[in-house]
């Protein structure tokens, strides 16, 4: 450190700029374009706080303050939105979590390398699926008449005869958990494949000898290998509960869900681009703006704790 | 000397298995990884069958295991109809070309920050990492991208995501963990250039990282509907997914009429060519997919170094 201090004092900026400019000329294109796609947008956030004159443009409306964030609190969609959002990402952590930890762990214990490998090739095939082929996948498979899946839910009583998985709204949650956990489950568990891995054959030899079963084994020697992995990847995931992807779940939403689908994401965009009226751009910019701080404001909370409790943390 | 040890733990396991625990155990994971297994698989299965299967006995809920009563209706009328040729044909495009410009800008800034004398490359780094934790939002950026007359242009498929944080980072923890600096030291000192270093030696050694980036580009360009959605309304430029999504999700009609709700015999048609355009849409990433598995396993492993 102190080394680089010194020679910082040495040479004048020149001196590095006439060492580097190849480094720099090679970073240019990304930082350029960063800067206008990414910065400049920061920029126009001011929007939020303009009232949207389309003669103007972003940065010519009349100040209003805070205005569209109050409408938007005061909003019937505010709960709805932060409800739907907040419920959707919580589930998918409640239930989509633990799923790639108990196929790693059952993987890791196929015993025959050729059934191991053909499981593994075969849970990652729906990670490949596009989130479009995936929602109509959905629509047919657990379409409300002579939908196979829906009909097998049916005859085991799961769900109620007349049950319409695709239309009723509480069940838009359900749907969208379920499809997330088969689609991503095989994918997120390499990680944890990889972590177990890790373990030293000798540790399962000891314990053995020690009288421990396949059960105690698994609890004491490749559960508290997970641990750490866990711990960073739930943090992570904690992070960015407010921010539910837009993708699946507009493809999701149909006129009779959408009291339980709409979220934060898919009401900026209906903001934005209504199917009737005007668009309402400052407000949706608005809401953008809120959401964007409340998540970057939950990550850094995360990024702390993290790093108090792991010694870790994602900066 | 792998094959005795692995011998001897094999017999010891056997000798363990006579705990009534164990065989249990062992039990459970075999019913569970097959469950797993036709869990995932089914319902790939069963749209295979049911694109080859007559619509009426798919609707009637007849067509459970195995394809009955085989037609190719559906993919007649796929081939009988120019849309899902234009998505193609516009995905395709934005593939290679959007990939090909990610690695452009992609790699040489994965190198530049890399390099461990580079001074400012933690502040650049922070630069770049800031934009994956906070955005402008939806509203600004489409207002930016449309001052800069990109609205309705394939163009904007291009470079919307010319350069992916994510992708940059692990790139660039590839580079700086297997180059060694040594190596660029020596070849300094012969007077080797950063753009010669960068040529000639770091990208024939970052094979690996170049194929998991390409992979992870590629994929990102095949599935992206979203900026087709915001950005684009020309049903002649808009890729694959948004053709998809118009004829699945939108039950837009099909060439001769098929494929809008119109019920009875049409509509179990129109299911049909429904599960026909999910295969011809699907297949071509799912044949690519065993050659890639690899590189897909070994960009999370990159990814997890960095965590």
């Amino acid at each position: 450190m102190t080394a680089v201090r010194t020679k910082r004092s040495k040479h004048s900026i020149g001196y590095y700029l006439k060492q580097d400019w190849q480094l720099w000329v090679m970073l240019l294109p990304a930082i350029v374009y960063i800067f206008i796609f990414c910065y400049m947008p920061m920029y126009g956030a001011q929007l939020a706080f303009r009232k949207y004159d389309f003669a103007k443009g972003i940065y010519g409306g009349e100040w209003v303050g805070f205005k569209y964030f109050s409408d938007y609190f005061n909003n019937a969609m505010f709960s709805t939105t932060l409800r739907n959002t907040f419920l959707t990402s919580l589930a998918s952590i409640v239930f989509g979590f633990p799923a790639p930890i108990v196929l790693a762990i059952i993987i890791n214990q196929i015993r025959s390398s050729k059934w191991k490998r053909t499981l593994q090739t075969t849970v990652y095939i729906p990670y490949f699926i596009s989130v479009v082929v995936l929602v109509s996948m959905l629509n047919v498979l657990f379409a409300k008449q002579g939908g196979v899946l829906s009909d097998f839910l049916k005859a085991l009583h799961i769900v109620p005869q007349n049950a319409n998985l695709i239309g009723q709204k509480q069940y838009f949650i359900w749907m969208y958990v379920g499809s997330g956990i088969w689609q991503s489950m095989g994918w997120n568990s390499i990680i944890y494949i990889a972590a177990l891995s890790s373990v030293d054959v000798q540790l399962y030899d000891a314990a053995k000898i020690d009288g421990a079963n396949a059960w105690q084994r698994v609890i004491h020697i490749e559960f508290p290998v997970l641990v750490p992995t866990i711990m960073i990847l739930l943090i992570m995931n904690m992070g960015s509960i407010l921010n539910v992807g837009f993708d699946k779940v507009f493809l999701m939403q149909n006129t009779l869900n959408k009291q339980n689908s709409e979220v934060i994401s898919t009401y900026v965009y209906h903001l934005m681009a209504p199917t009737t009226g005007a668009p309402q751009f400052s407000l949706a910019t608005a809401v953008g703006l809120f959401t964007n701080v409340v998540n970057f404001v939950f990550l850094m909370l995360t990024n702390f704790i993290s790093k108090k409790v792991t010694g870790s943390g994602l900066m | 000397m792998s094959k005795t040890a692995s011998v001897a733990v094999s017999s010891r396991n056997r000798i363990k298995d006579r705990d009534p625990a164990d065989r249990f155990f062992h039990a459970a994971v075999l019913f569970l990884s097959i469950l797993c297994f036709i869990v995932i698989l089914y319902p790939l299965w069963f749209v295979v069958i049911a694109s080859i299967s007559n619509s009426d006995m798919v609707n009637r809920g007849e067509v459970v295991f195995l394809p009955r009563d085989i037609r190719f209706y559906g993919f007649e009328q796929i081939f009988k109809d120019s849309r899902i040729l234009i998505g193609y044909r516009n995905t395709i495009l934005y593939v290679v070309g959007g990939t090909v410009l990610n690695m452009i800008v992609t790699m040489p800034a994965a190198y530049a920050l890399s390099r461990p004398d580079f001074r400012p490359r933690n502040k650049i780094m922070l630069y770049f990492v800031f934009t994956m934790y906070f955005s402008g939002g939806l509203v600004p950026t489409y207002m930016q991208i449309n001052k800069l007359g990109l609205i309705n242009t394939p163009w904007i498929l291009l470079v919307m995501v010319l350069i992916n944080t994510y992708n940059l980072i692990i790139a660039r923890t590839f580079i700086q963990n297997t180059i060694p600096n040594d190596l660029y030291e020596s070849a300094s000192l012969d007077g080797c250039s950063h753009f010669r270093f960068f040529w000639s030696i770091v990208l024939p050694l970052s094979k690996a990282i170049i194929s998991v980036e390409i992979l992870y580009y590629a994929v990102f360009h095949w599935n992206d509907y979203f900026n087709a959605l915001i950005y684009t309304s020309n049903n002649d430029i808009q890729p694959l997914q948004m053709v998809l999504r118009r004829i699945l999700l939108q039950n837009e009609a099909f060439a001769n009429g098929n494929g809008g709700v119109q019920g009875g015999y049409a509509q179990s048609s129109a299911d049909q060519v429904k599960y026909a355009v999910i295969i011809v849409s699907t297949v071509p990433i799912l044949c690519v997919y065993p050659f890639v598995q690899k590189y897909f396993e070994k960009g999370v492993m990159i990814g997890a170094v960095k965590g």
